[in-house]
């Protein structure tokens, strides 16, 4: 029993003089990552953690950030969510306590997000999402604004709408049919606000199919969708889904092109779907072709740090980044509730992912997205959409 | 017409990729009374086997096909061998316990080698035939004919040759068999090979028709061979292919006719009943308990 409590105490001046050593740097502010460094989205994960390595390594390279004369460098403290909800609280509370970290950035899929927003919430510690778009990352559960939760994204209601419009508008196609995941929020809603939208613009949704999360066989839906006889297939789907279902599609003679969400955003979906998905197009956060020189410069240094384009991920925390340092400056001190403070009072930034602009009262940036063809085996900016 | 011409050719095609998987739990419940839990996963290993053969060893459809069957017959001897002939004497729940753990370790071994969902090349050309506005593509009329063809192998593999008298002595009596000169374990290593085999040719043709596959991909697919089993009839061969094309036939023509999104809760419901009228399966015969 002795030999238990020495050990205990001992961990425990262990654990103390841990912290203390992580206290005694001065001149640092301390800034949490989330990001789904494992588990079933690991691109994601790692795009967020190197785009924030960047961000940080730009910051403190310059010197770091001035607070009242005195120069501090950012201290990042990552977490791994593993792309499970419980961690992703759990990693939220750990750096809030143990790391005392004065913002969070991540985590990014919505899943994550909404269970970390809730601890970042009540211990009110400023948190930014940057690649959340599910409305109810922001919101409490009275559906009013969370105080302490900001993103860098737009939202599924401007993504359903901004598409709707753009197959009418655009496209100028009067059928559609859609095809989609009702196991995922995200993509249910998307496919409810397209929908919504398409109409309104005039347009008519002459099938409105559903399948489950791990589905392969969609032939009877789309067998359906053939007989409502559309002019184009909106298809909200995760970049795993896609290729089955566009070549289904080809084989019971379907010919029409099928339009995507951001959920298509990643390479890897041209790697799986080849030829068979040449010419489609889908909207996405930013385009890294754009002519803005502010997103080559990132897209350069990106590649430079870490040999590959940055995508849509990559892209965002970065912007979520420039949100924190922006509101740190105005600040003027290294703590949660003076950033928050700054952070709510933004009304305009101007990242790599385009202009931002922050209505009083919600986390939610008004912003515009880009919609991609796939062209040659490649994303190809098509169109700017603007909210 | 020509749309529920079109929704049958669908429900062929899934029913027989079930009914192939529904035969090796049929074959292997038939001798042993013991359900291979693992079967789904040697499914996934048969899809996995196909994706290696096509990218590393860049193979043609035939001999993919020939690898893929022979691959998953060795790993369900092996797996008899191992795990489950040391347990036959041991509690039925023991040996499905077993096979459960199987299956978990043939999954994480698979994902350990590859965490990704990956993409099967296509190993045919797509070629579609429209026919009076029914569209067919060959690999829906390879993937039908194969099944069939292969069903139609097992079915002259029992029911004429002495291999099969000796699996349906085993299965009519364990206890007397050996006694009239039956070589009980090979012919329930023959049993596993047989019916691993199909799972294998399963694998392949599904990796073909769904090309992007994954370690978990064998567990979904697999509760439903089993479902399809059951309900043909557990331990009846022609009952599993029945089964098969039921489930098959109900999972399309339910998302064809109704809204899709009740096409689980509707096409379980009426397995469900089925099983209340037929508490044995479709072509199930009452097994009378010994005291």
């Amino acid at each position: 029993m002795k030999k238990v409590s020495l050990f205990i105490a001992a961990l425990i001046s262990i654990a103390l003089l841990t912290v203390a050593c992580q206290k005694s740097g001065e001149n640092v502010i301390k800034v949490g990552v989330i990001a789904e460094l494992t588990g079933s989205i690991p691109a994601v994960g790692a795009s967020c953690k190197n785009a924030a390595l960047l961000a940080v390594k730009e910051i403190n390279d310059a010197g770091g950030i001035d607070l009242g004369g005195k120069k501090y460098k950012i201290e990042l403290a990552v977490e791994d969510s593993a792309a499970k909800s419980d961690q992703a609280a759990a990693v939220a509370q750990k750096l809030i306590t143990q790391n005392k970290v004065v913002a969070i950035v991540g985590p990014n899929s919505s899943g994550n997000a909404i269970p970390a927003s809730e601890i970042a919430e009540t211990m009110k510690v400023p948190l930014i999402t940057p690649w959340s778009t599910e409305p109810k990352t922001t919101l409490d559960k009275n559906g009013k604004p969370k105080q302490y939760v900001f993103r860098a994204c737009f939202t599924d209601i401007f993504e359903g709408q901004a598409l709707g419009k753009f197959a009418s508008e655009t496209l100028k196609k009067q059928r559609a049919a859609v095809l989609h995941d009702v196991g995922s929020d995200v993509l249910k809603s998307q496919a409810e606000l397209f929908r919504t939208s398409f109409e309104a613009a005039g347009g008519k949704i002459v099938a409105f199919e559903t399948y489950t999360s791990g589905d392969k066989d969609f032939s009877a839906q789309l067998t359906k969708i053939h007989d409502a006889n559309p002019d184009i297939i909106f298809l909200p789907s995760y970049y795993t889904d896609v290729p089955l279902q566009v070549q289904q599609a080809y084989r019971l003679g379907i010919k029409v092109p099928f339009l995507g969400s951001d959920a298509w955003s990643t390479p890897e979906l041209i790697k799986m779907c080849g030829k068979d998905c040449e010419g489609f197009y889908f909207m996405n956060h930013y385009s890294p072709e754009t002519r803005n020189p502010m997103t080559k410069k990132f897209a350069d240094a990106y590649k430079a740090m870490h040999g590959s384009v940055p995508d849509d991920i990559a892209a965002l925390t970065y912007d979520s980044f420039g949100l924190l340092v922006k509101a740190l400056k105005s600040a003027g001190k290294a703590e949660p509730q003076a950033i928050r403070d700054a952070l709510a009072a933004i009304t305009e930034y101007k990242g790599v992912t385009g202009e931002m602009q922050f209505q009083p009262g919600s986390g939610d940036p008004r912003k515009g997205a880009v919609i991609m063809q796939i062209k040659d085996g490649k994303f190809v900016w098509f169109a700017d959409t603007q909210p | 017409m020509t749309y529920l011409i079109q929704q049958i050719l669908n429900a062929l095609q899934l029913g027989s990729i079930y009914a192939l998987i529904a035969l090796g739990y049929t074959m292997v419940y038939g001798i042993l009374r013991m359900i291979n839990f693992a079967h789904g996963d040697f499914f996934m290993v048969g899809a996995f086997l196909c994706l290696i053969s096509v990218t590393v060893l860049g193979l043609p459809f035939i001999p993919t096909l020939i690898i893929a069957m022979i691959g998953v017959a060795a790993l369900g001897v092996a797996t008899e061998r191992i795990a489950y002939k040391p347990l036959r004497q041991a509690p039925r729940v023991s040996a499905i316990i077993t096979a459960l753990g199987v299956g978990i370790f043939l999954e994480n071994f698979t994902l350990a080698l590859s965490p990704y969902p990956k993409h099967v090349p296509p190993l045919i050309e797509t070629v579609n035939w429209t026919l009076g506005g029914v569209t067919v593509s060959n690999l829906q009329v390879i993937i039908i004919v194969l099944s069939l063809a292969l069903m139609a192998v097992l079915h002259y593999i029992v029911q004429h040759t002495r291999t099969g008298i000796a699996m349906r002595a085993i299965s009519f009596d364990m206890g007397t068999a050996p006694l009239m000169g039956v070589p009980v374990n090979s012919i329930i290593s023959v049993t596993f090979a047989l019916g691993s085999c199909l799972g294998g040719a399963a694998g392949m043709l599904y990796a073909m028709a769904y090309p992007i596959i994954d370690p978990y991909m064998g567990i979904m697919i697999g509760w439903k061979a089993f479902i399809s089993a059951v309900v043909g009839g557990i331990g009846n061969i022609r009952g599993a292919v029945l089964g098969g094309f039921i489930l098959g036939g109900t999972e399309i023509l339910v998302a064809a006719f109704l809204p899709s999104t009740y096409r689980d809760v509707v096409a379980f419901t009426i397995l469900l009943v089925l099983l209340i009228f037929r508490p044995y399966g479709i072509l199930g015969k009452p097994t009378a308990g010994k005291v």
